[in-house]
Parts: C-alpha cells; sequence; structure tokens
C-alpha cells in the first residue's frame, strides 16, 4: 500500500517515537494548542452539540445515497466542461492522471496538499514519468525537500521538525543563507514557489467538499496555495477520494464550518475557494482545462458494514489532537499516512490487517476522539469492533498480547500457579526494581516499562495481608 | 465504467442505483440562528472586532470620503503598481477618475496574459465585495471575466472595498443565495473566493506567519452609506 509508511516495525517505530525528545514535545504543545482553539472555537457557538448533529445527519445521508450525489456531481461537472474519471484502484487513478500530464507534454507539476494523492502515491508515479512534482503547501514543500521525509498529522503535515531542522535543510537543499525565524524561512519559501506556479504546466489538488448540485469543488487553505495552483497553469486535475462530497453549497457551508473550526480553531481559513468547472469563456486566469478524477481505492468495501461511519471523516484531525496515545509516540509510529484514531480506525480497512493489525490497540479506548470528533465518527467504538475482527475473525491478535495473555491465562487459571506466581514475583523482579518501582523491565514488562514504571510487586501478597488481618 | 462504480456502492449498500433523492429538511438548523434579527449596524460591529482577529485593518469611511480613503490606504501600503478588476462599481461610488491613474491597471479580458504578469508585479489589489460575512470577516467574490482570480492573490497587499449593505450575518447567507441564482437559472462563477484576511501558515512549529503564497497584509474599506 502507498498509504503506508515504511519505517520499519510498529514497536520499532512506536520505540524511536517515544525517544524523539523534539518530537514529543511539539506534539503536546501542537495539541494542547489546536485543542484549546477548537473548543474555545466551539464554545463561542453556544450549541456546538447541535452542529454536530448537523454535521453527522448530512454526512450519514450523502453517505447513504452516495451513488445519486456521485451521479448527480459527474453531470454538473460535464455540463460546465470538465471531465470526470471513475477510478476503482489507485492504479487506475494514477493511469488517467499520467494519461492527461503527458498528452500535454508537461514537465512541471504545482500541487496543494492532498492525503488522497498520498495515499495513492500519486507523485511517484508522475515522477516515473519524468515530470517533477512540487508541493506548494509550506509543511508539505519541507517534507518534500527533505528527501520525501513522511507527514506525521495530516492537517499540520511537518509538525515533527524544529525549526533549526527546517532551516539546516533550506541550507542544505535551497542555497538558503537566512536564520532559523519561521518568518524568514517563510519567505524564502514563497519566492521559491511564486516562480513554480508562474511556469508550471499542470496544476493539482485535492477536494475537501466537492457539491453535487453545481459540479463544484471546494478547496480550503490558510497559504493561498491551491489558488495560485488553480489559476496559473493550463491544466487543473483534481482529485477526491469518492466520500468527499455534499449535496448542495448549503451542506458545504455547514461542513467547512465544522472543519475549519475543528482543525485549526478558526471561523473560517483564510481561503476557501468554490471551483465550477475550468475558466469560462473570455477569463483570462484559471485552467483551460479541467479534470475531475473520483477515486474509489477500497472505499466501497466499507460501505454497508459496521465500519461505514468512518467515511463520514471530514479530515480535520481533531482527533488526533486530543488522542494520548498519539502524544507520545507521533504520527510516524502509525506506518501510515493517516495517523491517530481516524488513522488507527481508517488505515488497517484501507491497507489490511496484515501491515496495521496493531493499530487498533494503540489506543487507550478513553473515547476523547470521539467527543471531539464534529461528525459524531464512533471512533473508539470502531477501534473495539477492529480488535473484535482481528482476534475473533483473524485469529491474529498482536502476538506480544497474544503472549502475555496465554501467559496470564495460565498463571490465573491455575490457583497453585498463581499462588506461586505472585509469590514470587517480588523475588523475580528484584533486580529491576529501583525505589518500588521497574523502570527497565524484563521479558512481556519490557514493552509497558519502554514508555512509563511499572509499580513492584507488593513484598507482602494481598492475600497474606488479608489473612493476617483477619488473625489480629 | 460510471456505471459500474455507482453500480459498485448501490450493491454495496444493499439496493439498486438511486436516480432520484429528495434533498431531506434536516432535523437541526443552528447555522440560521447566528446574529439572527442584528441591524446593519450590529453585524458591522461583529465584523470590526472579528478583523482584530485575523491580522486584518478595517477603515471606516462614506462615499464622500472614499476616494480619499482608497488614497491614503494605499498610501499607507506603499504605493503602487495597483491592479484592479473591471468593475461598473467604481463608478457608481464616484471613483471613476480612479480608473484613469497612472499606477492603476485595469483587469482586461482582451489583453490575456499581461494581466497576470500585471498581477504578480502589482503591490496592491483591490477588489469589491460581493457578500461580506461578519461572523468570520470574510469578503465573497463572484470573480468573471472582467475580475481575474489572480487580482487577490498575487499581489503583496490585498484590499477589499466593502459597501456596508452587503454585510450579512455569516456564510449560511452566501451559500443561500448563491443557490437561489442558480435556481434562477444564473450560471455559478467559475471561482468563487471567500477571503478571509492575509494569507497565513503555521506550519513551522506552529508558529503563526502572516503572508506566505497570497497577500502579506490585508486592509478591508466598509462604505457606511451604501
Amino acid at each position: 500500500m502507498a498509504m503506508k509508511i515504511n519505517m520499519g516495525e510498529f514497536h520499532e517505530r512506536v520505540e524511536k517515537g517515544i525517544h524523539n525528545t523534539f518530537m514529543r514535545g511539539a506534539v503536546a504543545g501542537a495539541q494542547e494548542r489546536l485543542r484549546t482553539r477548537r473548543l474555545e472555537a466551539a464554545e463561542e457557538l453556544g450549541n456546538w452539540e447541535e452542529w454536530r448533529a448537523l454535521g453527522e445527519e448530512i454526512r450519514q445521508h450523502t453517505l447513504e445515497n452516495l451513488d445519486y450525489y456521485l451521479m448527480q456531481l459527474s453531470e454538473n461537472v460535464k455540463k460546465r466542461g470538465g471531465h470526470v474519471f471513475f477510478a476503482q484502484t489507485a492504479e487506475e487513478a494514477n493511469d488517467y492522471i499520467c494519461r492527461v500530464v503527458a498528452s500535454k507534454q508537461a514537465k512541471k507539476i504545482v500541487k496543494s496538499k492532498s492525503m488522497v494523492t498520498e495515499e495513492i502515491h500519486m507523485n511517484a508515479a508522475l515522477e516515473k514519468l519524468g515530470c517533477e512534482v512540487i508541493e506548494t503547501d509550506l509543511g508539505e514543500y519541507i517534507l518534500q525537500v527533505d528527501d520525501h521525509d513522511p507527514p506525521s498529522h495530516i492537517v499540520a503535515p511537518a509538525l515533527h521538525k524544529n525549526k533549526e531542522q527546517i532551516r539546516d535543510v533550506f541550507q542544505e537543499k535551497l542555497a538558503y543563507t537566512k536564520t532559523e525565524k519561521p518568518e524568514e524561512l517563510a519567505l524564502h519559501a514563497r519566492h521559491m514557489l511564486r516562480h513554480e506556479y508562474m511556469t508550471a504546466d499542470v496544476g493539482i489538488t485535492g477536494c475537501n467538499f466537492a457539491i453535487a448540485e453545481s459540479g463544484s469543488i471546494t478547496l480550503v487553505t490558510n497559504e493561498g496555495n491551491a489558488d495560485l495552483v488553480t489559476a496559473l497553469p493550463k491544466t487543473q486535475i483534481t482529485v477526491m477520494g469518492m466520500e468527499r462530497i455534499v449535496p448542495t453549497f448549503e451542506e458545504m457551508e455547514v461542513l467547512v464550518s465544522l472543519l475549519t473550526r475543528s482543525a485549526v480553531g478558526q471561523k473560517l481559513t483564510s481561503y476557501i475557494t468554490v471551483l465550477t468547472g475550468p475558466r469560462d469563456k473570455g477569463e483570462v486566469d484559471g485552467p483551460e482545462e479541467f479534470h475531475l478524477v473520483i477515486v474509489d481505492n477500497g472505499r466501497s468495501d466499507i460501505l454497508g458494514t459496521e465500519f461505514q461511519p468512518v467515511l463520514q471523516c471530514i479530515r480535520c484531525a481533531a482527533c488526533v489532537n486530543v488522542c494520548p496515545v498519539y502524544r507520545h509516540i507521533g504520527g510516524h509510529s502509525y506506518g501510515s499516512i493517516y495517523s491517530g484514531p481516524i488513522g488507527a480506525v481508517l488505515s488497517p480497512l484501507l491497507g489490511g490487517y496484515d501491515d496495521y493489525k496493531e493499530l487498533p490497540y494503540a489506543s487507550t479506548l478513553c473515547a476523547a476522539c470521539t467527543e471531539a470528533c464534529p461528525v459524531k465518527i464512533p471512533l473508539h467504538e470502531l477501534l473495539l469492533k477492529h480488535r473484535q475482527t482481528i482476534v475473533e475473525r483473524e485469529g491474529k491478535a498482536p502476538i506480544s498480547e497474544k503472549l502475555a495473555m496465554k501467559a496470564f491465562g495460565l498463571g490465573a487459571a491455575s490457583s497453585l500457579l498463581y499462588k506461586l506466581g505472585s509469590k514470587v514475583a517480588p523475588t523475580a523482579v528484584h533486580p529491576f526494581t529501583v525505589n518500588d518501582r521497574i523502570s527497565k523491565g524484563p521479558g512481556p514488562l519490557k514493552a509497558w516499562t519502554d514508555i512509563r514504571e511499572f509499580p513492584a510487586p507488593e513484598k507482602e501478597r494481598f492475600r497474606d495481608w488479608l489473612k493476617q488481618r483477619g488473625n489480629e | 465504467m460510471m456505471e459500474a462504480f455507482l453500480q459498485r456502492i448501490a450493491s454495496r449498500l444493499g439496493r439498486d442505483v438511486r436516480t432520484s433523492v429528495e434533498r431531506p429538511q434536516w432535523k437541526h438548523a443552528p447555522q440560521q440562528t447566528v446574529f439572527q434579527g442584528y441591524s446593519e449596524d450590529e453585524l458591522l460591529d461583529v465584523l470590526k472586532n472579528q478583523c482584530t482577529r485575523i491580522h486584518t485593518t478595517l477603515v471606516e469611511t462614506n462615499s464622500a470620503e472614499l476616494y480619499d480613503t482608497v488614497e491614503h490606504v494605499i498610501h499607507a501600503h506603499g504605493g503602487g503598481p495597483i491592479i484592479i478588476a473591471n468593475d461598473e462599481r467604481y463608478e457608481q461610488f464616484g471613483l471613476s477618475s480612479f480608473l484613469k491613474r497612472e499606477d492603476v491597471y485595469v483587469w482586461d479580458a482582451t489583453r490575456g496574459r499581461d494581466n497576470i504578469e500585471a498581477a504578480e508585479r502589482a503591490n496592491i489589489g483591490i477588489t469589491w465585495s460581493d457578500i461580506t460575512l461578519a461572523e468570520s470577516g470574510t469578503v465573497v467574490l463572484l470573480n468573471n471575466q472582467n475580475q481575474g482570480r489572480t487580482i487577490s492573490f498575487l499581489p503583496t497587499t490585498y484590499v477589499a472595498l466593502i459597501p456596508k449593505s452587503t454585510i450579512v450575518p455569516r456564510m449560511t447567507q452566501a451559500a443561500r443565495l448563491i443557490r437561489e441564482k442558480m435556481a434562477r437559472g444564473e450560471r455559478v462563477p467559475s471561482c468563487i473566493n471567500f477571503i478571509t484576511g492575509p494569507s497565513n501558515s503555521a506550519d513551522i512549529e506552529m508558529n503563526l506567519v502572516v503572508g506566505v503564497h497570497g497577500p502579506v497584509k490585508a486592509t478591508y474599506i466598509v462604505i457606511t452609506d451604501r
């Protein structure tokens, strides 16, 4: 799967994450800030729960009638002179995009941030064709310049990097000579990218919400990069996951309000842009040709199952910003471009349990994600369903847990073994105990003590203490 | 291709492909009550307050003083070159002489790509707000061949001219207005911008940087008697 980030096994990734002190500090700080801003934005409205209920209602209705709305969208895009391609798989999507790009003999492509193009690994396909693909979202640009470092957060992809690292990368790759001040770094990116927009042959975007009734696509940014990507090149290609659609402008408006408040605590981001077809006759800027690529890539397999609510997602990352597990292990640990609770639900569905069986366990089931979700996806319940599926149907509980449970089961089932076990425990772990805490545990304890201390077993067992007390 | 794609969705949902769907009456409508019943003045206050939170200067003026105010704002932002849309409102608001200034380039569709080069060279881009959203501090632009998209994106500074009568509570009213136009058979513009202050990014250590790909600065000029 192209959604996959190749960074070793799950426990290796987690190991790396929890020892990355800067990343953990940055993630904790970002979570605090984004969570607070979201809560303030919600509080300002006063009736946030009603907004969430409306968001859920709209998303559920749209999914239940997805075939109809996609057909309506497609007809209306065509009426306005656009081209529509339905891609069942990532390969079909990439083939079509490559065909369009090749027919334009395009060499340079500018791109605004899009998760679905990451998911289908579109850049690699275009690069293979000999094209230069330039990311224009500042965070994505930084990652691309740094030898394609993967994103670690859905909304803030370069969250794991500090400004000194970014300065060093810019110095090495972009002949940058100034300091690590974010203003100076951003200004440099502005200058570098301005030239690219003006000279690119094709612009590629994702799609926050397509509008069925008008055949439009909606793009949400703060930087204005999507606007330049769609205003300057002669050809525009927009790639959307098939569920990213609403019936009319009025539902788009509600979901954009939910998205910007939940993602960054803004009432609206700086730029919300609604594009319909290519440029009209007589217009000078905007594309001459517009292609909309609608991607399934495993999404239809989720429809009609108990996991269907995950398709309500509007990619705001509010769940990521409240997750205590994400806070400690960071985005790369998930091994998928979709991280945090939404990633833990979605990645196994799109990428399969073989690669992502650990993710549903990377959760405390505290339900903070469910509570934060603006469209009321029951994320923690879906994580639990994943665990049930993995254990019951697939017979694939992650091996460490399986072993530990087996050992515990064996020990706890026999009163003799349990007695023995609890009696020898203090002696067995004695060499690892400092001040009644174990911080570097042996065997099965290691996975736990890698990230936190474990209380050492009491020297006196509960059953002995109770017996003793009864005698007093 | 499309048929198979949609067929698959329908069968996953356990039914035949649907060829008509009634848009439901939603059970909840919290968006309709935001700033309900506010007067124009009250909405202007909401807009003013919001501008302090989106790094945008708001200047109030009236039609008599409009020319001087625009002049003043241009000066404050370091002067021209300036690019503007070919918009009849300049005339309606008594600004026709503005169109003839030497430092002003008026968008002219017949000149093709020259327009974009002019926008790229410009220090200031000015457009009229068609609908203004008080809650978020947003100007809505229904672009057309006389108002290129790049006027509002390529120059360093963005200036919006806002007649007070264009102010509505929030995006809800704009969405409804656009749907009403559609229902009357009007063509949806190829590009509708909802612009809220200057461009910005928090991608580097969550530090807010104002001015990334689009304008670095933004000023709204509200014309209070129109």
